[in-house]
Formats: C-alpha cells, structure tokens, sequence
C-alpha cells in the first residue's frame, strides 16, 4: 500500500475501536461501509454511475456544448458528429446537452418521490406495526388496497386525474411507491417490537414518537434505504413511462422518457433520437439495482 | 418501612376468553435494602410478576405500593424511575445501533436531567467500565460488559428499585461472580432494594435475605437464607430445586415422572 | 473410553480464524478431541472458542472464517472434503445443533407450532394434518404442559425455557447420531433443566449417540457429561474425566470451579478470575 503517513494514520484511526470520541465512532461506522463498498466492485461500479449523474446534473451548464432549449431547423435532425456529438432532435436541439438537462429532471424526481414516500411509508408502516391492533388493521388495509393495482396503471390514472407536469408525476409516483415502503417497515418493525431495549426504554417512560425515531428508525432504515435504492430504477422507468405518454414533464423541459418518446416518429431515419435517452435510462436503472444489492450486503444488521 | 408491598397481585395476559391468569394472588413485602428472591419453574410468572412491578404489564388487580405510593396502572415518569428492570439477556436488551452513551444518554433526556455527561461518567464508574466505552457500540462489549452496561443505564436515573431478571444465567461463571460482586458494593452503597429472578438457587442463598418458591403463578413457600444454607427448607418443592442446583441429578427412566411436581 | 468403531467425531488440530480489518483473531487454535457415544462437556468462560468450535464441526461459521484441521472425520464422511451440499444434507439429519438461544434462533413473526410443523413436513414429507398431530406429539414428548396452547403462541410469548424445548422438539424429528448443544439449559430453571437434560441422556443412551454438551455451567457439566474438555482462549487447556473435575490441576479451571457461589460453601465475596498469561503458552 502506497499510503502516505497522514494517510495511514487517518487510516489507523478510523479503523481503532478504541474509540475517544462519538464521532470517531461514527466515523468508524461510515468508513468501514466504504470499505466493504470499495470490496464489491458491482455495488462501486453502480455507486459510480451514480456519482456521476449527481455531478452530471448538477454541472449540466458547464457540461453541455450548446443550449438544451434553443431551436434551430436548419440543423434538424442531423447524425452525430463532432458538433452534435449524439445529433440534434426534429427541433435542431442538441441531443447530448438535453440528455444532460436530462439528468437534472432525473435526478429531482428520484428525489423528491424519495423525500416524499420515505417519511410515510415508514411512519404508517412503523405505527401500524407498533401499536398494533385496530391501528395496525385499517393502516395495513389502506396499504393494501393501493397495492392491489398495478403500480404503473395506479400512476397512469392519477396522473391522468392530476393533470401533467413533472410535480404531479412525481406525486402520482409517490403514491404507488409508498406501499411497499409501509408494509417494509411494518415487517421490521413487528421483529424488533418486543425486543428487550424497547421494552426498556418504555419502562423509562420513553413516548411512542420517541421510540419509533429513535429506536425503530436506526433498525428499519438499512433496509428502507436498500429497499428505495432498488426503487429507484421502478421510480425513473415510470417517471420515463409518463413522459412517454406525454404525462410527466412537457416540452420543452428535457426528460430521457419523453425525448424517447418523440424520437419514435423518427426511429428509422434518426435512430440516435430514441437510443441515447434509453441507453442513459437503462444504465441508471442498472446502477441503482446493482448500489442497491450492494448496500443490502454492507448495511443489513443480520450480516454483521 | 417497606419499599416495595403488593397486595393479592394477580396478572394476567390477553383479554376475553383466551385470557390468562398467570400470577394468581401473591403477597409479599420488601424492605428497604432487602434483596427479595423469586425461583420456581420456567413459565411460573416469575417475569411477569416483575414486568408488573416495571410497569411492564398493566393488566393486574391487587394493590402495589412502592416506597409509600400507592401505584395505578398508569405510572407518571418519576414513579417509572422509582425501579428499573435489568434483563437476563445483554445481547437483546442494548440498542445494537446506538453507542454505550447514547444508551445512557436516553434516560436522561427523557425524564430531562442536567449535568448529563457527568452522570454517564458517574454510572460508567460505578459499575466498574472505562469511560471512553460510552463511545462504543454495543458489538464490540463481551457479554459481562453489555451486562454493566444494562445495569448503569439501570442505575442512571438513580432508582431506589432494581429488579434484576435473571441477570447472571447468560454470563459465564467467572462474569457472573464479578456481576454478582459488583450487585452487591451497589446495594450497600446505593442502598438499593433488589428483587431478584434466577434459577439458581446458590446464586440466591449468594445474594438474598428472603426468598420466594413459586410453582404455577403462585408462592409454595417463602424461605430465609438461613433455611438454604442450614437445609431447613419445607416444601419438597424447594428441596428439588435445592438438589437441581447442585447437578444434574440421573434418575431411572420410570421413576422420572413422579420425581417432578405435576 | 470409547475404541474406534464408536467413535463418531474426530477432530485433529483445528484453527479457526477470522481476518478482520485490524489481523487476524484466531478464535480456536490446534484444538483435537473425539466424541463416542457418549457426552462430552465443552466448558470455558466467554469468547473461549467453544461455539466456534460447535459451529466449526457443522461448518456453519461465517463466509470469511478459515478453518484448518488435520482431519475432521464424523462417520463415514470427511467434513474437511464435504461439497456444501452434502453438509446440508448432514445438518439437522446427522448432526443436529441446538443454539444458545432459542428466541433467535424461532422465526418472530410465525407461531411455534407452524414452525415445528414445517420441519415435520421438510424431513417426513408429511401432510399438514399428520403435521399438525405429530407437533402436538412432539411438543408433549419435550414435557410442554398444553401443547394446544403453545402451538398458536409466538416466540416473544413462551418463556425462555419453552423456547428451548421448542427448539429441541424440533431437533427429535430428524433423528441425528451427533447432537451439538450450544448451552441448552442456560435459560432455564432447575426442574425443566432436569427434563431437558433426561431427554437428551435419554436420547443418546437409546439411539446410542453422541452428544457435545457446550455450557460454562461446572456443576452441570461435571454432574451430566462423562469427560470434559476445558477451553480457555481457544485452547484446550486440560480434558478430564466429569467424576475428577474437582482435582483439576490447570488453575484455569480452578478459578472457575472457585467462581461459582454454593450452597454448601457460603461465602461474602465470590474470586475472581486472575488470567495468566502462561496459560497460553502450548
Ligand atoms: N406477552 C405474553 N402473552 C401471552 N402469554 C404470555 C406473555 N408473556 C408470558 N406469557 C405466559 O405467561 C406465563 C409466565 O411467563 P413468565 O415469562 O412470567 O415466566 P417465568 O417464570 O419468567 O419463566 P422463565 O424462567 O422461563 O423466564 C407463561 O406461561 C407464558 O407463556
Ligand atoms: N464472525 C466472527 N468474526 C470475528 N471474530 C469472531 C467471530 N465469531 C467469533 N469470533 C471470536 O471468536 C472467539 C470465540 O467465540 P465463541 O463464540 O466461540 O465463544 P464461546 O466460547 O462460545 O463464548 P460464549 O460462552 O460467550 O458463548 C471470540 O473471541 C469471538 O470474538
Ligand atoms: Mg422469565
Ligand atoms: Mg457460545
């Protein structure tokens, strides 16, 4: 190992469980999952992509070679070259600088569905599992009746009934993904219900807010994180389903599904228009399947 | 004047037709500084007597009264401190994914104490670990420390009660002479009231003044540890598990059976 | 002591190791025994090495864990040799273990009887009507009072000493000629103790067996087994006959015969252990 010394030592201290301080033990904690990440290359391969699609969008304006927006008929439809490195599109838009912006959209919708489905599903999945009883019946019936639909057509219709925009696909997404999440939650939550330290902390007196944040959520959150992580490829491909059908983000906004989808007309003639964006589309999905299986592996408790 | 009285406390679990009644009717009194012992057979309701004691276990009837207060089934925050329970098993009754501080930090928070590091440096001390382990997780304890760690997050909010379930029987001999030791510089110098669950009755005879046999949610008798140590025990309860205590003891098939309480 | 047509288990210089980040733990280190049909105590304090060793010989150590041993001979089957397949077809069948602790060892979420009755229908190919009968049968043989009851009860709801009977329910299915019981009367009381370990005598005197009793419980060990092995760090320090345990040389375990509170004995302050560090040497 080529380490130079502070490096080593920093190494060291990381790795000491000897610990001086809390944050040394967090640290700890936090290096040792890189550690096991940097060990299984198919999760570092897909933490990768990911890294490079966070840097992607948010450098989208210094990446792309031309204006994702402005329109230019004269140059429409042209095969890529040296100056429109994947063509342009029936509007003389540059391709490789929409596909970029296209992160951007990615990436907020991902996002957002994320801040949006994790919070609830762990709270009515942990609640219901929890108190269990009359809680637990009519929380876990509600679960079920959004789950007896299709996700993709439970998002069509209320994407349908909210109108278009990329807010409301997201909301629709949101509501199909959310389901899963509780029952999740609920399962991990019933296993550790009667353990000893919550008992224990109800015997200090601790509230039930209290021992669902502070002690459920630590215990839930590897497998909700891996469960969302694996998600995200369901969250992009419905998102890009909706764009498809002219449901998730409107033109002019750059979207990999919609791109896709107004490209078909011209699949013979300008095969780039509906490529690109389905190669970006299929390699995140991959990326955040393969991160997914990864983080199962490095933050389930029952491996270590 | 007793710490700890409960009247014809009988508890039960689950409602309707498929409750049950698993302590029926005891009635015992503790004293100040006494340690109060509970054997008898897996399943007696030794557990549950303490969980109602906790306040674990809201479903029973009888009165409870711990250090002069009368005790409802609901219990405010500061009748909750009044006792804390120790578990018999370290490794399922420490959060995994909280440091040894956090753990004792917790208490402290809920019932809204000041000076906090320096009672988590205070209870580390007295339970004989090195402060720099409130930094660790509990993976990296051996089962006799998670055990220290399970009595000074007991300790902290400085109970007059502790209720120990069987808090040596997962701990190797040489742990459980430690823990059993550290049990007792504790309970002279915190004058503390024990009442403690085990299997084990020299571990009992160790520890307490007065112990209770129970068989099937009741007391068969209640002893002195003079009447361990002297033999002069009544019941042929007590006398079988004052034998089990020594050994395994080989019976012949046939005769196994009858040698059992029913 | 047992001649070599009745030996079921030899085990010749076994390590076992661990890398982890900071070296390599070395958790059992060159240690050699035979198991007859007879009961052989393993005792030694905590982190001594005994369930490794337990887990060792049903190879069900952890992925990253090194094993290495001379031979590892159970039966007519080399275990050092055995594909993975052939071991789960000797787990549970062959050699049966029962664990420390039974609540982790029950499903939380499913009801005891449905997890008998699933062990029922895997090594009898029953029906679930005859699987159900057999459970209720089964519970009854491990002296369950109301096995009706039990059935329908979830672990977090039997008491530690039902949940070690459950267990052992279970492991009379398959009938094993090697039992590995990784402390399986810790959590119990002196009387169900009795029962359990009739059982297990029963068990190996009549379906003329072997059985590794793991425990750090002495006056069990010295009271139940016919030999004792005593483990300290890994090491087999010492391997007597029960009957002698009391003149034990080794101070190891004399400190540990000396750690333990008697009723016949009574003393203020119970002795502690004091390591020495010669004691690792051989
Ligand atoms: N949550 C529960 N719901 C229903 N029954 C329960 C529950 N907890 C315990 N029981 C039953 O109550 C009885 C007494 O249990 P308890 O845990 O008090 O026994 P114990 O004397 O502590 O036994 P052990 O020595 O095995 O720990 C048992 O029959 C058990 O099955
Ligand atoms: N997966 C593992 N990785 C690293 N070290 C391990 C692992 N499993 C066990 N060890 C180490 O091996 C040693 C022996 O552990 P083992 O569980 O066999 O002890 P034991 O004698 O059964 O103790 P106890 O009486 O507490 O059950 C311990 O020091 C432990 O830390
Ligand atoms: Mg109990
Ligand atoms: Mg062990």
């Amino acid at each position: 190992m080529a380490k130079s010394g502070t490096f080593s030592n920093l190494h060291e201290w990381l790795i000491s469980e000897e610990f001086t301080s809390s944050r040394q033990a967090r640290l700890h904690n936090i290096y040792l999952a890189w550690l096991s990440l940097l060990a299984n290359p198919l999760a570092f391969a897909g933490f990768a992509v990911v890294l490079l699609l966070v840097i992607v969008a948010a450098l989208a304006p210094v990446i792309a070679i031309h204006d994702p927006f402005t329109q230019d008929f004269a140059i429409a439809l042209q095969a890529p070259s040296a100056g429109h490195w994947f063509g342009t599109d029936e509007f003389g838009r540059d391709v490789f600088s929409r596909l970029i912006y296209g992160a951007r959209t990615t990436l907020y919708i991902t996002i957002l569905v994320t801040v949006i489905v994790a919070p609830i599903g762990f709270v009515i999945g942990a609640t219901s599992g929890y108190l269990g009883g009359w809680v637990d019946v009519v929380l876990m019936r509600i679960t079920d009746i959004f789950l007896s639909f299709p996700s993709l057509v439970l998002a069509l219709a209320f994407s349908a009934a909210l109108g278009p925009g990329i807010e409301n696909a997201v909301i629709a997404i949101a509501l199909t993904v959310w389901p899963p999440i509780a029952r999740l939650a609920r399962a991990e939550t019933l296993t550790f219900r009667h353990a000893d330290f919550v008992i224990a902390a109800e015997l200090q007196g601790a509230g039930v807010g209290r021992i669902l944040l502070r002690h459920i959520v630590p215990l839930c959150a590897p497998s909700i994180i891996v469960r969302l992580t694996l998600n995200m490829s369901s969250i992009i491909l419905t998102a890009a389903g909706l764009g498809f059908l002219g449901l998730g983000a409107q033109p002019p906004m750059a979207e990999w599904g919609a791109m896709a989808a107004s490209g078909r007309q011209y699949l013979l003639d300008a095969w780039w228009l509906t490529t690109v964006p389905g190669i970006a589309i299929l390699t995140v999905s991959l990326a955040f399947n393969l991160l997914g299986d990864g983080l199962r592996d490095i933050m389930d408790p029952r491996n270590g | 004047m007793s710490m700890i009285k409960a009247h014809h406390l009988a508890v039960s679990y689950g409602h309707g037709e498929t409750a049950l009644k698993v302590v029926k009717d005891v009635s015992f009194e503790v004293e100040k500084g006494e340690t109060f012992g509970l054997v008898g057979e897996s399943g007696c309701g030794k557990s549950t007597i303490l969980g109602a004691l906790a306040g674990r276990n809201k479903q029973w009837t009888g009165t409870i009264e711990i250090d002069g207060e009368t005790i409802g089934q609901k219990r405010t925050r500061a009748q909750l401190a009044k006792q804390q329970l120790v578990f018999q098993d370290p490794f399922g009754s420490i959060h995994p994914r909280h440091t040894i501080g956090r753990t004792l930090l917790e208490p402290l928070e809920i019932h809204g104490k000041d000076r906090r590091q320096e009672r988590i440096e205070k209870v580390l001390t007295d339970v004989g670990l090195p402060l720099n382990f409130r930094y660790r997780y509990p993976h990296q304890l051996s089962g006799g420390q998670r055990q220290r760690v399970a009595i000074a997050r007991a300790l902290i909010l400085e109970p007059k009660i502790l209720l120990l379930d069987e808090p040596t029987s997962a701990l190797d001999v040489s742990i459980q002479a430690e823990i059993l030791n550290l049990l007792k510089d504790l309970r002279q110098r915190e004058q503390l009231t024990y009442i403690l669950v085990s299997h084990d009755l020299a571990v009992v005879a160790h520890l307490c003044d007065r112990v209770a046999i129970m068989q099937s949610g009741g007391f068969v008798e209640v002893a002195t540890r003079q009447q361990l140590l002297e033999n002069t025990v009544e019941h042929p309860y007590t006398r079988i598990l004052m034998d089990g205590s020594r050994g395994y003891v080989s019976e012949k098939r046939n005769s196994r059976r009858e040698a059992l309480p029913a | 002591m047992a001649n070599t047509s009745d030996t079921i288990l030899t085990v010749e210089n076994m390590s076992v190791e661990f890398p982890t980040l900071s070296g390599v733990t070395t958790a059992v280190r060159d240690v050699s025994f035979t198991v007859g049909r007879e009961k052989i105590g393993i005792i030694g304090e905590s982190g001594s090495g005994k369930s490794t060793t337990g887990r060792a010989i049903m190879r069900l150590q952890p992925p990253q864990a090194i094993v290495k041993a001379n031979r590892m001979q159970f039966e007519d089957i080399d275990l050092m040799a055995a594909s993975e397949e052939e071991m789960r077809s000797i787990r549970g069948r062959r050699i049966a273990m029962i664990l420390q602790d039974p609540k982790y060892s029950l499903n939380p979420v499913m009801t005891v009887g449905e997890q008998i009755s699933e062990t029922v229908i895997l090594h009898e190919r029953a029906t679930p009507q005859e699987a159900r009968s057999r459970t209720l049968a089964m519970l009854e043989r491990v002296n369950i009072r109301d096995p009706q009851r039990v059935f329908d009860l979830y672990p977090h709801e039997v008491s530690g000493g039902m949940g070690q009977r459950i267990m052992i329910s279970m492991m009379l299915i398959a009938q094993p000629s090697l039992i590995i019981a990784d402390e399986p009367t810790s959590a119990l009381d002196v009387t169900v103790r009795q029962q359990v370990l009739s059982i297990l005598d029963d068990l190996v005197v009549e379906r003329n067996i072997g059985l590794i009793f793991i425990s750090h419980d002495l006056n069990l060990v010295r009271s139940f087994c016919d030999r004792v092995i005593i483990m300290y760090a890994g090491r087999v320090v010492e391997t007597i006959a029960a009957a002698d345990l009391d003149q034990a040389q080794h101070p190891y375990t004399r400190g540990l015969l000396n750690a333990l509170p008697s009723l016949d004995h009574p003393k203020d302050r119970l002795e502690v252990l004091r390591r020495d560090p010669a004691w690792l040497e051989n």
